[in-house]
């Protein structure tokens, strides 16, 4: 199966079971979605519960507030990260808050799905990534998926959730191969480690947590160690009890992500470990992030501009010989 | 329309579908990559308007070439920017969605739908601040007329009577959602009836656009405040490379291409302004070298540096900076 069938299989399944599901979102539905996630749906459930909106942002978070209110479990599609910015009032003044606002008495089913950064030569205005300022967003839950096992559990559990919860998906990811395991029991919302190992833990997410996975082996070689590699999956809440049990084994902590590096999300992660786990470590902690740069549109520049598998080799390996690896 | 600005806009429109074609084949070759989008079938509009509206300022969207060539950009240079090259218009940063040159008042080139509208509403101000009404020219498609950006801009440049032409073009598309199913009527001059003069066109005439832009060119010159155009167009190809047009009938497309805007104008060359069929071939011959030109420098252009990576994020330095 393919990420973007697993996404798709677990709207299927729960559109079925629910009716108060609905989707809305641009090109949606008769043209079967931008990546294709909702193919199919409006042939199976039509026009009424697979809404094709116009090119209108803010409504379509907005609407699908106003229908979580009323009643129906809304799951937004933004085609890209960048356009969500012309939501992001309804995200963050609405969406997030009116739960803690009445006190409890609204709450808002609903989820918010769209693709982020660097894909290929998409320029600056539509490689974007958005984790670090929604998961700094009290009462929004932020989920990120980088597998096809992990966004077909995870996607369910948003709908089925009576939070708001936007859910984050990569452009580069949607024809991703793995199979889904019908079986697995563990939370989708929490951490999983997806590699054990002693000596490093290597946290990361999303689709640059494929080419941490890739840069591994030669990192072991390199460093005659073994890595622990942790998908965070939920950015919002983070789970550092996964984080904390793994860097007290490993005493070591890298944290990868795609996204520019000033204020980038692994910011967290590593002022938390320098707070609450400095006595642990033996080394100080590493940090490999995006350039601070839009995203340009030249291939080469694209590439320098975000962490690849030779770079993340690379800087691990330099940061483990200088530190007593 | 005097012969020698028919001559050039029939020679730019031959010129615009030819360099779309060639991009599309390097698209192919893999030369060019990202979101591509082409502007074949929708000449008229983008060259006639900008040949009208020669003064004042342009702000567009990401199908842009035709409209940066018209405009007076070389061919060569945008072909550069579509290769990711350092002689592209924007130096391989920007690519195809992104062309600017401020030298010839053109501001992109934006790629987030209506996000242009206001920018170019705000930059009908400065003008009229600075004394300025010959006028900015903002041209969006009508996926752009139903979000927020497109009704509070009405509602500003109106207010303040501003020198702006809003030009919509109309090709009944937004990617794969016809405009009948994203808004209760077809016809977006509708929304801006309210605030200001309105007129609706047939974008696939060069002569129809060129007598309507410029006529709304004057008035706004003579201080009419905001003006709307709507040209209703169609497109030949999908949305962009990524789209495979399957959400139009073979009959949808053939009545579409039934409107083609080159033959319609050749006619008029023709018929109406004189050119003998020779002449008109050699301005095809002209406009057929020099995109082949275009690419050939294109492909022999040098990659922009990694330094380049980091240049330009600010103008100023840090340490130049004076509190
Ligand atoms: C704010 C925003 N939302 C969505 C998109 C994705 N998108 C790019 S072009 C497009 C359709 C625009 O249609 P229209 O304005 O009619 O212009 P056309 O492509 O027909 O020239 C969409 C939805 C975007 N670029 N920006
Ligand atoms: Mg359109």
């Amino acid at each position: 199966m393919l990420y973007r069938e697993a996404l798709n299989r677990a709207l299927d399944e729960l559109m079925q079971k629910d009716e108060n599901i609905v989707i809305l979102g641009e090109d949606v539905g008769l043209y079967g979605g931008s990546y294709r996630v909702t193919e199919g749906l409006v042939e199976k459930y039509g026009e009424k519960r697979v809404i094709d909106t116009p090119i209108a942002e803010l409504s379509i978070v907005g609407n699908a507030v106003g229908m979580a209110i009323g009643g129906l479990r809304p799951v937004a599609e933004i085609m890209t990260a960048n356009f969500s910015l012309l939501a992001f009032d309804q995200i963050i003044n609405h969406m997030s808050k009116f739960h803690y606002m009445s006190n409890g008495k609204i709450k808002l089913p609903m989820v918010v799905r769209f693709p982020q950064g660097v894909s290929r030569q998409l320029a600056a205005q539509h490689s974007e990534s958005y984790e670090q300022m929604l998961s700094a967003v009290p009462g929004l839950r932020v989920v990120a998926t980088s597998d096809v096992n992990h966004a077909y559990h995870a996607l369910k559990k948003a709908i089925l959730l009576d939070d708001p919860v936007v859910f984050i998906e990569h452009e580069l990811l949607y024809n991703k191969k793995g199979e889904v395991d019908f079986n697995d029991t563990q939370d989708p919302f929490k951490a999983r480690v997806v590699k054990e190992g002693k000596d490093i833990t290597i946290v990361s997410y999303l689709k640059i947590l494929d080419d941490v996975t890739a840069s591994v082996a030669a990192i072991e070689k390199e460093l005659n160690c073994s890595c622990e590699v942790i998908d965070l999956c939920s950015l919002n809440p983070i789970d550092y009890e996964t984080l904390a049990k793994s860097i007290k084994k490993t005493s070591r902590l890298v944290m990868v992500e795609e996204d520019h590096k000033t204020g980038g999300f692994g910011s967290q992660i590593v002022s938390w470990a320098a707070e609450e786990l400095f006595y642990s470590l033996d080394a100080p902690p590493l940090r490999i992030a995006g350039e601070d740069v839009p995203i340009p549109y030249n291939r080469k520049l694209e590439l320098a501009s975000i962490p690849t598998v030779d770079s993340i080799t690379k800087k691990v390996i330099e940061w483990g010989h200088k530190n007593g690896l | 329309m005097e012969k020698l600005i028919a001559g050039d806009i029939y020679y730019l429109m031959y010129l615009g579908r030819a360099f779309e074609y060639k991009a599309k084949e390097h698209y192919m070759t893999g030369d060019i990559s990202g979101f591509l989008h082409l502007d074949i079938g929708q000449e008229a509009l983008s060259v006639a308007a900008m040949k009208a509206f020669e003064k004042g300022d342009v702000f567009t969207t990401y199908r842009e070439h035709i409209m940066a060539i018209a405009r007076g950009m070389e061919p060569k240079y945008v072909m550069a920017e579509l290769f990711g090259k350092a002689s592209g218009v924007s130096g391989g940063k920007g690519g195809s969605m992104h062309l600017f040159d401020p030298s010839h008042f053109f501001y992109g080139g934006d790629a987030i739908v209506g996000g242009q509208i206001p920018n170019a509403v705000g930059c009908a101000y400065a003008r009229k601040y600075q004394g300025n009404l010959e006028g900015v020219m903002v041209v969006f498609g009508d996926g752009a007329t139903n979000g927020g950006a497109f009704f509070e801009s009405l509602n500003i440049a109106a207010t303040h009577k501003l020198p702006i032409l809003f030009l919509c073009e109309n090709n009944e598309y937004a990617i794969g959602t016809n405009i009948k199913r994203a808004a209760p009527f077809k016809e977006q001059y509708k929304k801006a009836e309210p605030y200001m003069l309105t007129k609706a066109i047939d974008g696939m005439k060069a002569d129809e656009v060129y007598s309507a832009v410029k006529e709304a060119q004057s008035l706004i010159e003579k201080g009419h405040g905001p003006i709307f155009i709507e040209a209703y167009t169609c497109r030949f190809e999908g949305h962009s490379m990524s789209d495979a047009n399957l959400y139009r009938s073979s009959q949808e497309m053939k009545h579409c291409k039934a409107r083609d805007p080159l033959p319609y104008f050749k006619e008029k060359m023709l018929n109406s302004f004189n050119f003998s069929q020779e002449e008109v071939e050699a301005l095809e011959k002209k406009a057929n070298e020099c995109v082949d030109e275009a690419v050939d420098f294109a492909a022999n252009a040098k990659e922009p540096p990694l330094e380049a990576l980091y240049e330009h994020v600010f103008y100023e330095e840090l340490n130049n900076v004076v509190s």
